[in-house]
């Protein structure tokens, strides 16, 4: 079986002294996708904003092990180091920091962190070159503010392309589906797909099973109150497609 | 006793070495003594954000004055620890009050541009001098006054008609005194008709304890199709004040730039007090503001607009670390009659520390119909989704933040159309920055590398 990359036991969490997340068990291995589903404020963004390290939200209980590294101690910067994504469903605009320097920055922090040299200039414009492509991002966008006057689509494109640049081994991608239009949307999944290797991860949140044609996820999860109260393959996406959440809901709330 | 008093005193019991100054600045005394006496009976009401910057208060300690222009030895080069590519300038140093050519100044000078002592121009061209010395100032507010009172040197820059000088002017003003001093520093920009002209002034205190205290008056003459240009940068120690005040007439279709850059200093006032009296004017001021430990920053402009088809715009940033206080007072008149004016004003401000505080009042007089003006201020902390952001990426806390930082001061610097000055500040705000960023005391940021944010 393949490497255990990220192991969340009995997480509480929550944002001003309201418990959103009720304990959340959840293993991802090497090679995997899966998907976490559930109706709106089920706490799928609290949990890959808890994951990833934003300071709106306070951890109660539970752990979260990172192939092997105690994930909830590190600072944000440093889970990124360790190899963790974020996609953000809303993508900060950043005016006054241009894309190349953000990158640059982001690039020669990693490789400080591992202490290797900073990347040449050529080196580092060559790399942004060669990952671009990957989700046909256009070139004029480096030398804008990061995100600033980018259209739904480019936000989004310009996450996954920030992620092919980052090499995380696991990504969790945050609602990426949500304002792209079909065109877009078959980029950015074409470009998850692209990245995919049996080392690596990903956690797909989302609302709707269009994604889920583009990413097919080995595991599918449904987030509920807080909690995972369902896990299933993929044919469990294309029931709650067709059935919606209110089965779910009523199942859970008969209990 | 009112602190102005000493200064008086001062004055009256050296009379005799003040009425050795050119006539043309000593006949100036008897005005501003008079002003002072009666200031002194009856204080202006002041309006101050915080009690530092009121005169009683910035005047209040004492200070020696260099009377009888004892000479101090200065090395230039100790000053200069800048780090930043020589630029190729037409170079003058005031070192505390007294003005010292540089060896290569008068023969780099062009036809038509005098850069030189107001001792001497007072001495050899009294009547030039009194057409011009005080005229816009005119002992208008008591540190003005003072200034007057106890002017024994300082700078005339004089650009004749239809001269464009390309090469910048810099002005390097030095403390340099093992004792407390004040120096009453004087710059007088004649610029002449459709002349043109850029001039870099740059303040360092050169002892780190020491206290300082510089009262300057800068009077500028735009004459009609003139364009003068003038940046400032503060680099002065903890234990300096410094109160500047510029006044400037424009006339018709002339142009007119001020920025006042603070990077670091004890307290620093800088008051604008701009007219613009010919049609077709143009006026730019603005500025920026590093402020850290307990420094104080205050930038105040009264800009009157007395013609028509004039326009002006202001910027001013504030960035401010620790337990820094930054002030803001801007007040643009538009006068009955000045139809078509387009004047805008905008102070932005950025509190990175908890303690950091900031005053600011834009204000707008307008006495005329058929004009176009806006003013406006903002005060917030940094971007918490943009820092998060950032880090998810991987970027460390502290560099977010001096990034962001960075970014915040972006645009007043891209304002400057003069490349040189604007790439010098631009290095020395990166590198100010670090030092801030890093809560350091000494002002220099040798532990800082900032070369992979570039």
């Amino acid at each position: 079986m393949a490497e255990e990359l990220l192991k969340v036991e009995g997480l509480r969490a929550g944002i001003d002294g309201k418990e959103i997340l009720r304990g959340i068990n959840l293993t991802v291995r090497e090679g995997e996708v899966h998907a976490i589903m559930g109706p709106n404020g089920s706490g799928k963004s609290t949990l890959s904003g808890v994951l990833a390290g934003d300071p709106r939200f306070s951890v109660n209980s539970g752990k979260a092990t990172f192939h092997g590294i105690d994930l909830l101690t590190l600072s944000p910067e440093d889970r990124s180091h360790e190899g963790l994504f974020l996609s953000f469903q809303y993508p900060v605009e950043i005016p006054g920091v241009t894309m190349v320097n953000f990158m640059r920055a982001a690039v020669n922090a990693k490789r400080k962190y591992f202490k290797e040299p900073p990347l040449s200039a050529g080196d580092f414009l060559k790399l942004m070159r060669q990952k671009r492509a990957i989700v046909e991002l256009d070139n004029k966008l480096a030398s804008r503010s990061v995100n600033e006057g980018f259209s739904g689509g480019e936000k989004k494109r310009n996450e996954i392309f920030q992620m092919a640049v980052l090499e995380p081994r696991l990504s969790i991608l945050d609602e990426t589906d949500s304002g792209l239009d079909i065109d877009a949307l078959r980029i950015v999944a074409g470009g998850v797909n692209k990245l995919k290797t049996d080392k690596n991860a990903t956690i797909v949140i989302t609302h709707y099973q269009r994604l889920l044609d583009y990413i097919k996820p080995d595991f599918v999860h449904i987030l509920y109150k807080g909690k995972i109260v369902y896990s299933g393959g993929p044919e469990l996406a294309l029931e709650l497609e067709e059935k919606g959440y209110d089965w779910i809901k009523q199942q859970v709330d008969a209990e | 006793m009112s602190s102005l008093k000493q200064y008086i005193d001062l004055y009256n019991e050296n009379k005799l070495v003040f009425d050795q100054s050119p006539y043309a600045i000593s006949q100036l005394r008897n005005h501003a003594i008079d002003f002072l006496a009666r200031y002194i009976q009856k204080p202006s009401k002041e309006h101050v954000a915080y009690p530092e910057l009121a005169t009683e208060y910035f005047f209040a300690p004492d200070y020696g004055l260099n009377i009888n222009r004892m000479q101090f030895a200065v090395d230039i080069a100790a000053s200069f620890k800048c780090d930043v590519p020589n630029i190729s300038t037409l170079l003058a140093v005031v070192v505390n009050d007294t003005f010292r050519p540089t060896a290569l100044l008068e023969k780099n000078l062009p036809q038509g541009v005098t850069v030189c002592s107001l001792a001497h121009i007072a001495k050899t061209k009294p009547e030039w001098t009194s057409k011009y010395l005080n005229v816009l100032a005119d002992d208008s507010t008591a540190a003005s006054a003072l200034n007057t009172l106890l002017l024994q040197d300082g700078v005339v820059i004089h650009i004749s008609k239809g001269v464009k000088l390309d090469k910048p002017i810099q002005i390097v003003n030095i403390f340099n005194s093992t004792a407390p001093l004040m120096a009453s520093r004087r710059i007088l920009v004649v610029a002449e008709e459709d002349s043109s002209a850029k001039v870099l002034i740059c303040d360092h205190s050169q002892l780190r304890d020491v206290e300082y205290l510089s009262d300057e008056v800068i009077e500028i003459f735009a004459e009609k199709g003139s364009n003068i240009e003038i940046y400032d940068i503060e680099e002065s120690t903890t234990t300096t004040r410094r109160i500047r005040q510029v006044f400037c007439r424009q006339e018709a279709e002339s142009a007119f730039t001020m920025m006042a850059n603070t990077l670091s200093g004890g307290i620093s006032i800088n008051d604008f007090h701009v007219s613009s009296i010919g049609d077709n004017t143009h006026t730019h001021l603005g500025g920026l503001v590093i402020g850290a430990l307990k420094q104080i920053v205050e930038n105040k402009v009264n800009l009157v607009h007395d013609s028509r088809h004039s326009t002006s715009d202001q910027l001013f940033k504030y960035a401010l670390f620790e337990e820094s206080r930054g002030a803001f007072g801007g007040k643009i008149i538009v006068a009955e009659g000045a139809e078509f004016t387009d004047a805008s004003q905008s102070n932005r401000n950025l509190l990175a520390s908890d303690n950091a505080r900031m005053a600011t009042a834009p204000q707008l007089e307008i006495y005329c119909d058929e004009v176009k003006c806006s003013h406006g201020a903002t005060t917030g902390q940094l971007d918490e989704r943009a820092l998060f952001y950032m880090q998810t990426r991987g970027i460390p806390q502290e560099e977010a933040k001096l990034m962001l930082t960075q970014a915040f001061m972006a645009d007043v610097i891209e304002s400057i159309s003069f490349d040189i000055i604007r790439e010098r500040l631009r290095f020395l705000v990166e590198k100010r920055l670090c030092g801030a960023s890093a809560t350091c005391s000494t002002g220099e940021c040798s532990g800082c590398k900032t070369s992979n944010v570039n």
